[in-house]
């Protein structure tokens, strides 16, 4: 028994392998970051290891199933997790791998079907209609897609087979690790209903606590709840969508390329901060990094927002809709700092701030007012020659003077 | 605290003050309105109310019976000002409450400790008069540009510029600008001074002005950064905004590759009936080509509209794009039956100013920049 066997839940048989209506795919890579650190770390394997890093206030990126059997999880505090399992092996985050790593798995998937829709680095969606003729049946894809994934890149995956993404996802975690499972579609009610209200899209804890006031446990519990109780307790948008999920149905198609709906990044302080000044660098910072991604992605956004996180982990976020959209460093920082400045925080201890950008359209195709005040060779000239300048000789070799070593700058972690 | 006045005096005094008062103030003593009638035989109310960045200060007739002074929510009291029905009102203090009685009406409020109300900020001396109707159309035509944006504090005002008997206003949002010049009769022929001031307090003060005689603005020296404006026994003085306007004479082109003259009221229609299809911020594009302007809005899958109106070009032909609104604000300002555009390029602000008749020389008194659309491609 290899393994990652080990967590299979006891007795499991699965609910058959009748795949005949089940076209979507939902892989999921089996403890990412810490599978691909253990690759070149083989020594470590059978050992709860934690990949995570940023000194004391970091969180835990990824954990193997050894270290999760010990109550670790995936955005858990690092100091918490050290706690937790103090016997644990912890590894810095190796940047730059996670991403190659995803790219070839990514690879593996575009050359079974173009339609692939990626969630995150580490999982994917997949329609394999258009592939059944020539590689098999959907669990004969994915047997071959584990098997590539296994065989390139060194790493396990997990997969759900199914007529619809949401029940697939389910399939794939239920499966983990290492796992595959088929829900044929006549067992979709049968593998939904004792699942618990928190494994459907959309239920996050609000939503679980007050389905479960109303005294609904289970899906099963949902899909027998009128309709009609369902939009009085949640609104007439959710209601819906659970008893339409309840039921098993979900018509969203897999989508390649899902265009950004957003783009933000957030930064943890190693200690809580209260000087404005330290603050209004960190959103600089975040506004520049924004700023270039934005660019990179030919995006332009017109709703700026920031989010606050606080020392007692209350959160907030303020945003501004601005007439025009831009993909300026400049002008996002002016909105953040504007917005930083207007919640008039009287050295209130933080734990984090983000900066992010919504409201995204395509800069090619986004007509654009122009100002009085923009010269020719204006600030979205430098911010383009600055980018081609990172790209080449790394992200630090320029940086708006604010930014430059020798502040004394207390360092976050991205 | 006994006094008696018309119920039409009171309803446009208490609206006058109230008008100022902030809908969140920092502290609830800043939302509420003073009242005060000194000493017997004045036969005067005068209701105040102060933020601490403007105030607002109106005498009205009444017989006063006992002088005294009250203060009480502006909000409330606006609201009951404007419901009494058509007879005398009476305001009497008594035990700490004020009650306002009027025809079978009666209401009692609580009122607030006058002692810790603000103290006004005196009002400056006059620097010079205008006309109520000249000064409220200048303020409207130019305020209409100003920002909105509070992240940009400099252009949520407009820039006074006084120079001898010469004023100009001026506003700008970055996308478009306004200036306005006019004349005035200052106290000293040589006075020649700058101000910005919030755009809002200004719009909204110059039109209730808008019938008076005479408006007076007093200019406070010595960097005291208040402005009063005054007219018909009434008084605002607002605290000025701090920072450098853009520098906006240079953005005035001193020359053209085309202009047009078309009718304006053609022009607005169209304009408003093709921006219909053209969703927020989406551009207006113009083509000027001999005798007409070709109007269009909206691309590719979407709704689009064409439209074509009559217009004399001189000079080249150009293709240009706006956001309608500000077109439409533009073109509304000018009020003028025939509207002359200038322009330089499709990247360039064009000019808009108005004219009495064909052919007769553009008012340059009145300008309206405006920054084009950039299309993508």
């Amino acid at each position: 028994m290899s393994r990652s066997q080990v967590r299979r839940p006891a007795g499991f048989v699965g609910f058959g392998d009748d795949d005949s209506s089940c076209p979507i795919l939902h892989v999921d890579m089996d403890a990412f970051y810490a599978s691909v650190e253990l690759r070149t770390r083989p020594e470590l394997i059978g050992q709860p290891v934690i990949v995570g890093g940023g000194g004391g206030r970091g969180v835990v990126l990824s954990a193997t199933y050894e270290a999760r059997a010990l109550g670790i999880h995936s955005a858990m505090p690092i100091a918490r997790a050290h706690r937790l399992a103090p016997q644990a092996i912890f590894i810095e985050p190796t940047h730059g791998l996670y991403s190659e790593v995803s790219a070839g798995v990514m690879e593996i998937f575009e050359s079974i079907t173009p339609i692939v829709e990626p969630l995150s680095l580490d999982e994917a969606f997949l329609d394999v209609s258009g592939a059944l003729r020539r590689l098999g049946t959907p669990t004969s894809i994915a047997h071959l897609i584990r098997a590539r994934v296994v065989a390139e890149q060194g790493i396990t995956c997990s997969v759900g087979v199914a007529s619809t993404k949401f029940v697939a996802k389910l399939a794939s975690t239920r499966s983990k690790p290492d796992g595959l499972l088929v829900i044929p579609i006549d067992k979709v009610l049968a593998f939904l209903h004792p699942l618990p209200v928190g494994a459907l899209w959309g239920v996050g804890e609000r939503t679980e606590e007050s389905l479960h006031r109303l005294g609904l446990r289970t899906v099963g519990d949902i899909a027998h709840t009128p309709l009609d109780t369902m939009k009085r307790a949640l609104g007439e948008a959710a209601g819906v969508q659970l008893h339409e999920l309840s039921w098993g149905r979900d018509n969203r198609s897999v989508t390649p390329h899902q265009p950004d709906k957003s783009i933000g990044n957030e930064s943890t302080f190693n200690q809580d901060v209260d000087d404005p000044e330290v603050i209004l660098r960190h959103l600089m910072r975040l506004s520049d990094q924004v700023a270039g991604r934005m660019r990179n992605a030919g995006h332009v956004g017109r709703t700026i927002s920031i989010k606050i996180r606080f020392a007692d982990f209350s959160t907030i976020t303020r945003s501004r809709t601005m007439q025009v959209p831009t993909d300026t460093a400049k002008e996002i920082f002016d909105v953040a700092r504007g917005l930083y400045e207007a919640l008039g925080l009287q050295r209130v201890r933080i734990r984090l701030v983000g900066v992010r950008m919504e409201g995204l359209e395509d800069a090619s195709e986004a007509p654009h007012q122009m100002t009085f005040d923009e010269p020719a060779h204006g600030h979205r000239d430098a911010e383009v020659a600055i980018d081609a300048l990172r790209s080449r000789f790394g992200a630090t070799a320029v940086q708006p003077g604010r930014l430059t070593p020798g502040k004394t700058e207390q360092k976050g972690q991205e | 605290m006994k006094v008696r006045l018309e119920r039409d005096v009171m309803a446009d005094a208490v609206a006058w003050v109230a008008r100022t008062l902030p809908s969140r103030p920092s502290q609830p003593i800043l939302a509420a309105i003073l009242i005060e009638s000194s000493d017997t035989g004045t036969d005067e109310v005068v209701l105040s109310g102060f933020d601490k960045e403007t105030s607002a200060q109106v005498h009205v007739a009444a017989d006063v019976s006992e002088p005294g002074r009250v203060l009480v929510s502006g909000r409330l009291l606006a609201e009951i000002a404007r419901a009494l029905p058509a007879q005398p009102v009476e305001l009497i203090l008594h035990d700490r409450q004020l009650a306002v009685r009027c025809g079978r009406a009666s209401f009692t409020l609580p009122t607030f400790n006058v002692e810790d109300y603000p103290r006004l900020p005196d009002m400056p001396d006059s620097s010079g008069t205008i006309p109520g109707a000249i000064f409220a159309e200048a303020v409207a035509q130019v305020a209409l540009a100003a920002g909105r944006d509070d992240t940009l504090p400099v252009l949520t005002g407009v820039r006074l510029e006084v120079a001898g008997d010469s004023i100009t206003l001026a506003a700008t949002d970055r996308y478009r600008l306004a200036v306005r010049e006019f004349n005035w009769s200052p106290q000293h022929p040589g006075i020649d001074t700058q101000a910005l001031i919030p755009a809002r307090v200004l719009a909204d003060t110059a039109k209730a002005l808008a019938g008076a005689d005479e408006v007076h603005l007093a200019l406070a020296q010595g960097g005291e950064g208040l402005l009063g404006i005054s007219g018909h026994g009434r008084r605002t003085t607002t605290r000025l905004l701090d920072g450098e306007f853009p520098k906006y004479r240079s953005l005035l082109p001193t020359e053209s590759v085309s202009t047009a003259t078309l009718s304006t009221a053609d022009l607005v229609e169209a304009v408003k009936r093709v921006a219909l299809v053209a969703e927020r911020n989406s551009p207006l594009r113009l083509s000027f080509n001999g005798g007409e302007v070709n109007l269009s809005a909206g691309t590719g899958d979407e709704a689009r509209a064409d439209e074509a109106v009559e217009c004399t070009l001189d000079g080249e032909s150009i293709d240009i794009a706006f956001n309608p609104q500000y077109l439409i604000d533009g073109l509304g300002a000018i009020d003028s039956p025939i509207t002359h555009m200038s322009f330089t390029a499709s990247s360039r602000p064009a000019v808009v100013t108005g004219m009495t008749e064909p052919g007769a020389l553009s008012q340059t008194q009145y300008r309206y920049l405006l920054m084009p659309i950039r299309l993508a491609g």
